[in-house]
């Protein structure tokens, strides 16, 4: 079993999250891999293990600090990291962004064919979950998302699927895009010899160059949506907190009523 | 004029209230095209779309292979040449078909966008991210937009004229794909609004202790959804259709009602856009009350009841 893990560096939930020039500020300080990433990682691991051989990789695009993101996959157990970085991918649309993954999967398909390439349901800071379709249709791989469960069975995978109006079973073969949602498994995580052992682990670095992927195709200039302004929205004002003593419910009743929402 | 193309959301045969919405917002951009995926609408959908300002109403005729993103956004590509605009409802299958029909014809996409405007020729759109903490401007750069619009971010209102959409049937020949359903089991319906459209929305979390008696009886006196928070679906108190939250359901009511909810900011990312929050919890420090225009601190148990009793008096007159 080959495994190939998209992984994300976004800034931490937990920090003050914000724009620079259009774009969400990353830096090394309060960025870390995307949380819903550590399920793909996760499952990646439990089928490795289920098959009892085979190898996962993580993959990052990012600048510098992105590294950080694979780093964490290797210290929840991946065997191998690659961080593609290169000046010219700044600014790249969602599909600049999967042109590019595209490219650098199928490097790793041709050295060895991989059988799955897992992502995350959603990055945590754009939330779009538009890169695996886009991933999927790139490759011309078979497309399995939102995967609440995920079997893999004689070259053929099979989720489950919870959408608001019903649960699907679905099944393609592979080589397959699968993107599983954070109800797939609980993330381990890294322990103590792992962190040690990910410290020294080499991390391959990949250009445009060594993808050959043409510069002018992704990046700001390719991009097919270009953000033009990002403001913080003012905090809400007037706001009330008041201790129930007895009364505290009917408050919240009289506030709705005068509102005209009750 | 630019034709704009709506895709129809429908449930039970009849379109959704958020479909009306993207018809009302696909007016005030050009000239509002519905499509409907699925078998004939009937008369009286018909007649709705057009009162709403769908001149036309184009049918793919496609059972479930339309739930087949790869296959829905070639029946959609094939119903829109002419459309400069796609408007479609966020959801999570609606976002791939985006991406997908985007591949096929160049398009430029936003998704989750809580509005539209032409500027200078342009699509932009709005969005709120972070958690609702900063407002976005993106602009369509490419020739075609397709945006995914946000349920309850648009007042759906009748066109000043209307009449009945015309019907035409578009034939297109549906891809292979690789991928096969080998089962659909549907969710059953829960009464009333689905959450991510309903006006109001009042959740329960932990606070309730798995006891969603007072959550629901406030929620139906409201005209509301039930909601809740990622550690009551975990708990199995109630099922994953009913999370708000960044992975569960994006909800932006004109209220809503957090009730022993401590606001992690998982959760915050799911409601944080909404008009007006009140909250309940019996920790002062809870960071739900970091959002809420109101909070009470106190026990769901003794509050919701006075305020549901305040609320019944009130409408007795």
């Amino acid at each position: 079993m080959r495994i190939l893990v998209t992984v994300k560096f976004v800034p931490d939930l937990q920090s003050q999250r914000s724009f620079t020039d259009g774009a969400v500020t990353r830096t090394g300080d309060d960025g870390t891999m995307n949380e819903l990433d550590e399920n793909a990682v996760e499952a990646a691991l439990q089928l490795k293990e289920a098959a009892g051989e085979g190898e996962v990789y993580a993959l990052t695009v990012g600048g510098d600090d992105a590294v950080a993101a694979v780093r964490k996959a290797l210290q929840l157990g991946v065997d191998h990291a690659i961080h593609v970085s290169d000046a010219g991918i700044a600014g790249s649309d969602v599909f600049g962004t999967a042109a590019v993954i595209a490219a650098a999967v199928r490097k790793v398909h041709d050295e060895a064919p991989l059988d799955l390439v897992i992502t995350g349901m959603a990055a945590l800071d754009g939330l779009t979950s538009m890169l695996p379709t886009a991933l999927a249709a790139d490759l011309g791989w078979s497309q399995l998302t939102l995967a609440s469960g995920l079997t893999v069975e004689d070259g053929t995978a099979t989720i489950v699927r919870h959408l608001p109006d019903a649960h699907e079973n679905v099944a393609a073969p592979l080589p397959a895009v699968v993107s599983v949602t954070d109800e797939a498994n609980k993330p381990r995580y890294p322990n103590f010899k792992l962190i040690m052992a990910a410290r020294s682990k080499p991390v391959a670095t990949w250009t445009l160059a060594d993808l050959g992927v043409d510069a002018s195709s992704v990046g700001a200039g390719a991009a097919r949506t270009v953000v033009v302004d990002a403001s913080p929205r003012p905090p809400r004002e007037n706001r009330v907190t008041v201790t129930d003593t007895g009364e505290g419910g009917v408050a919240l009743a009289d506030f709705l009523i005068e509102k005209g929402l009750a | 004029m630019t034709t704009v193309a709506v895709l129809v959301e429908a449930r039970g045969g009849e379109a959704t209230q958020p479909t009306h919405e993207a018809i009302t917002l696909a007016r005030t951009l050009g000239t509002p095209v519905a499509v409907w995926l699925g078998g004939a609408p009937d008369p009286a959908q018909n007649a709705r779309l057009g009162i709403h300002g769908a001149a036309e109403v184009r049918v793919v005729p496609a059972a479930d292979e339309a739930r087949q993103p790869a296959r829905a956004a070639a029946a959609l590509a094939a119903a829109t040449q002419d459309a400069d605009i796609v408007l479609m409802i966020s959801t999570f299958v609606n976002k791939e078909i985006a991406t997908r029909l985007a591949l096929l014809t160049g398009a430029g996409v936003v998704v989750d966008a809580a509005g539209v405007e032409l500027v200078d020729g342009h699509v932009e759109t709005l969005q709120t991210v972070f958690a609702a903490t900063w407002d976005v401007r993106t602009r369509i750069a490419a020739d075609k937009a397709i945006v995914a619009v946000r349920p309850n971010t648009t007042l759906a209102s009748p066109a000043e004229e209307t009449g009945a959409a015309t019907t035409v049937v578009v034939d297109v020949e549906l891809p292979e794909v690789a991928e096969t359903i080998v089962s659909v089991e549907p969710v059953p319906a829960s009464e009333g609004v689905p959450l991510a459209e309903a006006p109001v929305v009042v959740s329960g979390g932990r606070g309730t202790n798995g006891d969603y008696a007072l959550v629901s009886e406030l929620a139906e006196l409201l005209g509301g959804a039930v909601g809740a928070s990622r550690d009551a679906t975990d708990e199995g108190w109630i099922s994953h259709e009913h999370m708000v939250g960044q992975t569960g359901t994006t909800v932006t009511p004109a209220l809503y009602v957090a009730c022993g909810i401590s606001g992690a900011v998982h959760h915050r990312g799911g409601m944080q856009a909404s008009g007006t929050i009140v909250a309940v919890n019996i920790d002062p420090d809870a960071p739900i009350f970091e959002i809420a225009d109101f909070g009470v601190v106190g026990d769901l148990n003794d509050v919701l009841p006075q305020a549901i009793a305040r609320i019944e008096e009130h409408r007795r007159g």
